[in-house]
């Protein structure tokens, strides 16, 4: 899983997005996101507890943490998946608390799922189209009278049939999403989620599944997306990954924020390592967590 | 000897008689419902009552022109699905089975109690509430028609009627579901989720779903009772159950599935009951009573429908492929 994972140019990372010693909650210069207080508990377990954080505009950041460290529940809360306790925060200045999710997207916060959501009776070519924004044969009425929509539904087409290309996903369009793989699934979850054009793109788990030949232009594509002026937040458990094309990286650790910095200063920050190492001496070790361990183990030697 | 030319030719009738139509117009409702968006409404039969009372009675009880009839009854229904789906349709689609067949039998009840006696007539139902309509009538006076379908010029009127409203509201589905309206009803029936991280919004297109398929069943609620007089006792859920029926038999997620369904479904009720009523009379099962052969007729039709369902699980009509990813 090391080196193969390396996009195939050399990622430019965004600099100076930080106000201040990149502490957790540190201010950014122009973030896009803000949570305050974000908490969201499961009966007695706190699965999410975020005091104060600011993703920033334009760059690609890497929520990153422990498994059940409450990254997904996070990323549900924000968009309107998942009601918090108590919390307020913000996206491109507009209060997103109480906002239903459908909304949440037509503002142009668009995420995918960790479990993939892809529609498995519906074309790989109708999932595409049914990610488009403003369409007006989605309109009861309008439906009805097909020369409303069809300049749109064809102008949709060609963007999805774009997106497809990119994704290697264009011999298939005319396949039921079901007969996909897992990976290409993942894949198609997230070109779905780029044809409406979204401001801020968040990723749970992008590359989970998704063979290491893919993989790297999936980076591409990541990279390319902050290059069309788009902000991607992603998990992912893969450092080497987060190390290569994140500009920041967030880490959670039992539902708070315990670090942040870019990638390659958090890597080394104690909180960090004993996020990790610390879940791994007082819980189970399962398979995944001593991947992360090793992987972990492997950067900081990387970084010495 | 049987008489096999009455049994076919009895059978025969059901492919086209105004209760087949009424019928598939009801299953396209739950087309609509379950086939296509994945609503569970169990009270269909409650649609109908609502479509088959509220023609008759404002028709009967306040003079009303037959247009206004029929708006009324849409009306009542449309209120119906909101009062249905308002409390059910941000929860788990179990919640709306429960509060439909609930809600379906509430109205069933409702015509059916002697306390408005004066205004339903009970149990006993309404008639004559299509007087208007008959008038309308423009074929001539007399029975005729062709081979077994012979028919009086009230029952021919009914019938075309029936086909004419079953053929309109086929074409209105085709249309919306081949429509981006389609694409994200249909995507609602797999991950309701997925749908809203796409900035659907979801719980309106789920009203707008049990909004037109309850509307599908208030028509065919009209349809079923034109030619007859309309009692509450049609209403049962047992309704509800046959009409699933033909749609599982036709196939869920068609158009023509529940018009076929429904063909099929009657032809076969017919041709049993009359197969066995001449057989009991001929002698054919001596252990049976004419009562009990009432009863087999239901008995053989199901097990006509489950051979279907198990050989045929996607329906007459259904698309293979697309079962073949059901889990
Ligand atoms: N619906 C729920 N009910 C009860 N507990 C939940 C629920 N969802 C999440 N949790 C708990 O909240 C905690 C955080 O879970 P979450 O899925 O957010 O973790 P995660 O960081 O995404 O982990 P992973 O890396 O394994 O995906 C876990 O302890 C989990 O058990
Ligand atoms: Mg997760």
């Amino acid at each position: 899983m090391s080196s193969d994972t390396v996009p195939s140019k050399t990622p430019e990372k965004t600099t100076g997005l930080h106000v201040g010693d990149p502490a957790p909650g540190v201010k950014k210069v122009d973030p896009i996101l803000i949570a305050d207080h974000v908490k969201r508990t499961f009966g007695g377990l706190t699965a999410v507890d975020v005091d104060h954080v600011e993703i920033p505009r334009n760059a690609i950041t890497a929520l990153i943490g422990p498994n059940g460290a409450g990254k997904t529940t996070f990323f549900n809360l924000l968009t309107g998946f998942d009601r918090p306790d108590t919390g307020t925060w913000e996206f491109d200045g507009r209060s997103l608390a109480h906002v239903p999710a459908y909304r949440v997207a037509r503002m142009g916060l668009i995420r995918t799922f960790q479990l993939t959501k892809s529609l498995g009776l519906l074309t790989v070519m109708d999932n595409m189209k049914l990610g488009a924004k403003g369409q007006s044969g989605e309109n009861f009425f309008r439906a009805l009278l097909p020369f409303l929509w069809r300049g749109e539904e064809h102008a949709n087409e060609q963007k999805a049939m774009d997106l497809l290309t990119r994704f290697k996903l264009d011999a298939k369009k005319d396949d039921y999403a079901a007969s996909l793989s897992g990976g290409q699934r993942k894949l198609l979850e997230m070109a779905r989620a780029l044809m409406s054009d979204p401001t801020l793109v968040m990723l749970d788990e992008p590359m989970a599944g998704v063979n290491p030949a893919l993989t790297q232009s999936l980076l591409d594509h990541i990279l390319d997306l902050k290059a069309e002026g788009m902000t991607v937040l992603f998990v992912e458990h893969d450092m080497h990954m987060v190390r290569h094309i994140a500009d920041w990286v967030i880490v959670m650790a039992e539902g708070r924020v315990v670090a942040e910095g870019d990638p390659h200063e958090v890597m080394q920050n104690p909180a960090v390592i004993d996020a990790y190492l610390g879940s791994h001496h007082d819980s189970d070790l399962g398979e995944t967590e001593s991947e992360h361990v090793t992987a972990m183990k492997e950067l900081i030697d990387d970084e010495q | 000897m049987l008489d096999w030319g009455a049994i076919f030719g009895n059978a025969a009738i059901e492919f086209i008689s105004p209760t087949t139509a009424a019928y598939a117009l009801a299953a396209l409702g739950l087309a609509v419902h379950f086939g296509y968006t994945g609503l569970l409404n169990f009270g269909q039969a409650g649609f109908m009552a609502i479509g088959a009372y509220g023609y008759a009675l404002s028709a009967l009880r306040f003079g009303l022109p037959i247009w206004a009839c029929v708006l009324i009854g849409i009306g009542a229904s449309v209120v119906f699905a909101l009062i249905l789906g308002i409390p059910t349709l941000r929860l788990r689609a179990d919640y709306l089975a429960i509060v439909t067949i609930a809600a379906a039998e509430i109205v069933r009840l409702l015509f059916t109690t002697s306390e408005f006696d004066d205004f339903t007539g009970s149990a006993s139902g309404l008639s004559a509430f299509q007087r208007d309509l008959e008038a309308l009538n423009p074929l001539p006076d007399g029975s005729y028609g062709f081979g077994p379908w012979n028919f009086s010029d009230r029952t021919w009127f009914f019938l075309m009627i029936a086909w004419v409203v079953v053929a309109l509201c086929a074409l209105l589905t085709w249309m919306l579901m081949r429509s981006p309206w389609g694409r994200v009803i249909k995507g609602i029936r797999e991950d309701e989720d997925a749908v809203r991280s796409l900035g659907k919004n979801v719980y309106s297109y789920k009203m707008q779903s049990l909004i037109l398929g309850g509307v599908f069943g208030t028509l065919a609620g009209m349809l079923f009772v034109f030619p007859r007089a309309v009692v509450p006792s049609y209403f049962q859920p047992t309704l509800t159950f046959f009409i699933y029926a033909i749609l599982l038999l036709g196939g869920a997620a068609t158009i023509l599935g529940p018009i076929v369904g429904s063909m099929v479904f009657w032809v076969l009720l017919s041709f049993f009951s009359g197969f066995v009523a001449r057989a009991v009379a001929a002698g054919w099962f001596p252990f049976m009573t004419q009562v009990q052969a009432g009863q087999l007729r239901f008995i053989l039709v199901g097990v006509a429908i489950i051979l279907i369902v198990v050989f045929m699980p996607q329906g007459i009509l259904g698309n293979k492929k697309e079962l073949a990813f059901v889990k």
